[in-house]
């Protein structure tokens, strides 16, 4: 593996009993690099996040981040991921500020530096005059950057977001859209990116198209329009899958 | 700097389920209500129908109500520990677990911590009881409040890992109905809570030994005895020993490559 790799998956095959959810599924991702994950529903992705988060156990094919293998040295992987899950995971009868001082906690990080950290990212995401206000007050997309903020604390490497804009306005989903964009660039952040909306890609982005647990196209958005002969990533999507919709 | 680690993350865990419970203010309430219900209605009514006969830890006769004490206490933590196991299937299906689970720390100590943290919060509830009891003429020797402490840390542990290792088994919320039949309602009247042994052994002998062997009885009389100021051995060992053994199932549960995770749909 390169060892400026921030994420390898290699071989990686899964099953729910005899069903196949996952097939052979090979990529890598650099840092500094926003790949998205495209899929239509049921073609994996989740499956494939619950086991890059060790939530699922990795029994066929390798899982490497930044070099440590997540089934071997699991502590030292999970250590260099920062992730922003489908569903939100913030308590909602505590404030911004609890619910971010329990993730400091949780990665061993002293109050002072915690403080530091919450304040950096906070800042950054225009949240910091709301961090004594409960979780519960925050609308959809201010509850999404706290958990983009949180996920950020630890100074992880790779950063996984399974589909983080579900359900949001579109000013809120194109400024996550944008900050996470800028954060690869700007932070060196290896990002990986489950969505199904076509239009949270970039034309700079690195993208994986899933279906059916298999992936049927891995490359620039350049490349997979020339693979399929199209010229949108709508058309290319179409062809990939066969007809079916993101 | 790794024990800080472990240190500040299983504080952070504890901080967090103390607090929740403090500021949910109708969960404070509700787990009060039950067994303040059991001891002055309950407890009030079978007073003239349940003679009791002097038994250790007691040196004299005493009133129902002072006999069913402990198992109300019992009853406290089993429900504390159920309602943990609730949490955490909820936290499963919400997705805060996730959190928990992704964090760079062996799984059986963040299973712990919780643990750690869910027993803290059925104490604080074990002392508002007690202290309304108090009030109520129920009152142990007052170094019975300092000994039922270590108790009620066991018995608080062995119960929760008991709901540890449900949760690691209930799919979906709505399976909670099923423990509440199959798990709380058996174990807490198949138990010494609110008959002593030698009472049950006289209408049943299958009950006898179903009360005698369950893990839950033997919780009730570590806080029965610790409460009077005695050392209940067997109990202890034996309450101990199912903390152990559940402990290990549960984590066996949660384990990724063994347990039931990857048969779930979601973890």
């Amino acid at each position: 593996m390169n060892s400026s790799t921030a994420l390898s998956v290699e071989d990686l095959s899964f099953s729910y009993g005899g069903k196949k959810a996952l097939n052979q599924v090979n990529f890598k991702i650099q840092p500094g690099e926003c790949t998205i994950l495209l899929g239509p529903n049921g073609a994996g992705k989740s499956t494939l996040f619950s086991l890059i988060t060790r939530l699922y156990d990795t029994r066929d094919g390798r899982i490497e981040l930044c070099g440590f293998d997540i089934k071997q040295q699991t502590r030292l992987a999970l250590a260099k991921l920062g992730v922003v899950f489908q569903q939100t995971t913030l308590d909602m009868d505590l404030t911004v500020m609890q619910n971010l001082r329990y993730h400091t906690a949780l990665h061993g990080m002293g109050r002072k530096q915690a403080t530091q950290r919450i304040q950096q990212e906070l800042e950054r995401l225009a949240m910091y005059d709301r961090r004594a206000e409960k979780v519960r007050q925050l609308n959809g997309g201010h509850r999404r950057r706290v958990e983009i903020a949180r996920a950020l604390l630890h100074k992880p490497s790779v950063l996984l977001l399974d589909e983080p804009t579900v359900g949001l306005d579109v000013p809120s989903r194109l400024s996550i859209v944008d900050y996470v964009h800028r954060l690869a660039v700007e932070e060196k952040l290896a990002v990986l990116w489950a969505s199904h909306l076509i239009d949270e890609i970039y034309p700079d982005d690195h993208l994986i198209v899933l279906d059916k647990g298999q992936v049927k196209a891995n490359g620039t958005v350049d490349e997979v329009l020339k693979v399929t002969k199209t010229l949108t990533i709508k058309d290319a999507f179409y062809v990939l899958t066969q007809g079916e919709q993101a | 700097m790794k024990l800080l680690h472990y240190w500040r993350a299983m504080w952070g865990i504890i901080w967090r389920e103390l607090w929740r419970f403090v500021t949910q203010r109708e969960r404070f309430i509700s787990a009060l209500v039950r067994p303040l219900v059991w001891l002055f209605v309950f407890a009030a009514g079978f007073r003239a129908a349940l003679g009791l006969a002097i038994t250790p830890p007691y040196e004299t006769y005493i009133l129902y109500e002072v006999y069913i004490t402990p198992g109300l206490i019992g009853m406290i933590q089993l429900f504390n520990g159920m309602q943990s196991s609730l949490s955490m299937v909820y936290d499963r299906e919400m997705g805060s677990m996730r959190i928990l689970m992704v964090c760079p720390l062996p799984r059986w100590f963040l299973l712990l911590s919780k643990l750690l943290a869910g027993t803290g919060v059925s104490i604080l509830q074990v002392y508002v009881f007690l202290a309304i009891a108090w009030f109520y003429d129920i009152q142990a020797p007052w170094q019975g409040y300092l000994w039922v402490l270590p108790a009620l840390l066991l018995s608080g542990l062995m119960l929760g890992a008991l709901g540890l290792l449900l949760s690691s088994f209930i799919k979906q919320l709505e399976n909670f109905a099923g423990v509440m039949n199959f798990v709380i309602f058996p174990m807490f009247f198949m138990s010494t809570a609110l008959y002593p042994l030698w009472k049950i052994k006289e209408s049943s002998a299958l009950l006898y030994n179903l009360a005698h062997y369950n893990p839950f009885s033997q919780a009730v009389e570590l806080i029965r005895f610790a409460l009077y100021g005695q050392f209940n051995s067997q109990a202890f060992i034996y309450t101990f020993v199912a903390f152990i053994v559940f402990m290990t199932a549960a984590i066996i549960g949660y384990n990724p490559s063994k347990g039931m995770m990857t048969r779930k749909g979601g973890a």
